[in-house]
């Protein structure tokens, strides 16, 4: 194929994984991993260089969006980056330590079966958990509101330590095995911490830059960044996270969570098959 | 300064730092495809990129030479930056809000950071 043909294909290709990504809060790496990899052949080195990449491009390009209206919430995203930053170190040291092929099969596992639960509770936003705010998240001023169709929404949190906790496993696995801590952010905002679903992918959306650039220096100084792959999918990527960020205002939160549930139980397949073929 | 006013400056600085790394990496692009659009390439062995491509100071370099490869990767590197400048900016605004607790935190968050990239 010629570098011409190529980059016009991966345009395309990112386009919509951008567009998912910023949907979703996961970032463009679960569509693009798979795209390069089995599409167009392409060593799954190159594959994490251009995924990572696209994570932070899908982060940046869509929280200017989100953060500027409102829908992520930085007090809870620069809290819980705190367990993101330092479980990536771990995961990162881990490699070689814990069998990487076993914790992608026991992730993907998870991922399945969070799929199934999220299907099941995908009308969950019509009634709010009433209990009152966890008063760890009074005293650090997390409460605040989102923008919705009726006006901005007030909104409670619930659970920050588990939601902490919960985290650090995300930035660990990410360190470990490179990809899907996106899938874990947006879990532990939505399931453990009760937060409203635009919240949680926003912010988890808000939050993935940061984890991915901790581990960029490393990608670019083993060379894993190849310049003419990476470009359309760079530009392809920031375009289509742009263009979610606009059609994320007018979605209802149902269909995003169909939308989340189908990524996450590919994702889940992904982790599931690498694991078993020890390919990771 | 509020919240609020918080969101919105972060807003523009990631906005403004995604257009820039963009432009740049089109600007390679165009560059790497006028001259090389026609060649055939295959990424189904991984050879790890040459050393030129690998380090800031060495992508510097390359600019200056005004390779394509190398203004793509210069591109690279701002958009990588992006979300760090994002940590940093955020610890500067905390302070300035006399939020003791938050301006810890993130500049926390910004030491893992930048440990974990040096290493």
């Amino acid at each position: 194929m010629s570098e011409f043909e190529l980059t016009s294909l991966l345009f395309l290709g990112s386009l919509l994984a951008g567009l998912v990504g910023a949907l979703t809060g996961l970032g463009g790496g679960v569509l693009l991993v798979p795209l390069l990899v089995l599409g167009f052949k392409v060593d799954l080195h190159y594959a994490l260089g251009a995924s990572l990449i696209s994570v932070i491009a899908t982060s940046s390009g869509a929280a200017s969006a989100y953060v500027r209206e409102g829908y992520s919430n930085l007090r809870i995203g620069m809290f819980l980056e705190i367990a993101t930053t330092l479980g990536a170190l771990l995961g990162a040291y881990l490699v070689g330590i814990l069998p990487k092929n076993w914790v992608a099969a026991i992730f993907g596992v998870v991922l399945l079966y969070s799929a199934y639960q999220s299907f099941q509770d995908r009308h969950k936003e019509s009634r709010p958990n009433p209990r009152p705010s966890d008063p760890l998240a009074v005293r650090l001023k997390m409460e605040s509101s989102y923008p919705t169709p009726q006006g901005p929404k007030a909104y409670k949190v619930h659970n920050v330590l588990g939601g902490l906790g919960l985290m650090g496993v995300a930035g660990m696995l990410s360190g470990l095995l490179g990809i899907g801590s996106g899938a874990v952010k947006v879990l532990a905002m939505d399931r453990v911490m009760g937060l409203p679903y635009k919240v949680s992918t926003t912010t988890s959306n808000f939050m993935i830059g940061v984890t991915a650039a901790a581990s960029a220096g490393i990608y670019l100084s083993r060379g894993y960044i190849d310049p003419a792959l990476t470009m359309p999918v760079m530009l392809g990527v920031l375009l289509g996270s742009l263009t979610g960020a606009r059609i994320l205002t007018q979605a209802a939160p149902a269909r995003l969570r169909l939308l989340f549930v189908a990524v996450i139980a590919l994702l889940g397949i992904q982790m599931v098959y690498q694991g078993l073929r020890g390919g990771v | 300064m509020s919240d609020r006013a918080m969101e919105i400056l972060l807003g523009n600085l990631l906005r403004l730092g995604v257009i820039l790394a963009g432009l740049v990496v089109l600007l390679g692009g165009i560059l790497e495809l006028r001259h090389h659009g026609g060649d055939i390439v295959h990424y189904s062995v991984f050879q790890a990129e040459p050393w030129p491509l690998r380090s800031v100071g060495s992508v510097w370099q390359g600019v200056l030479e005004g390779r394509p490869y190398a203004f793509i990767q210069l591109g690279l590197l701002l958009l990588i930056f992006t979300p760090i400048l994002r940590v940093a900016l955020s610890a500067l605004l905390f302070a300035r809000q006399r939020d003791g607790v938050f301006t810890l935190v993130t500049l926390l968050v910004l030491s893992i950071l930048l440990y974990s990239l040096s290493h």
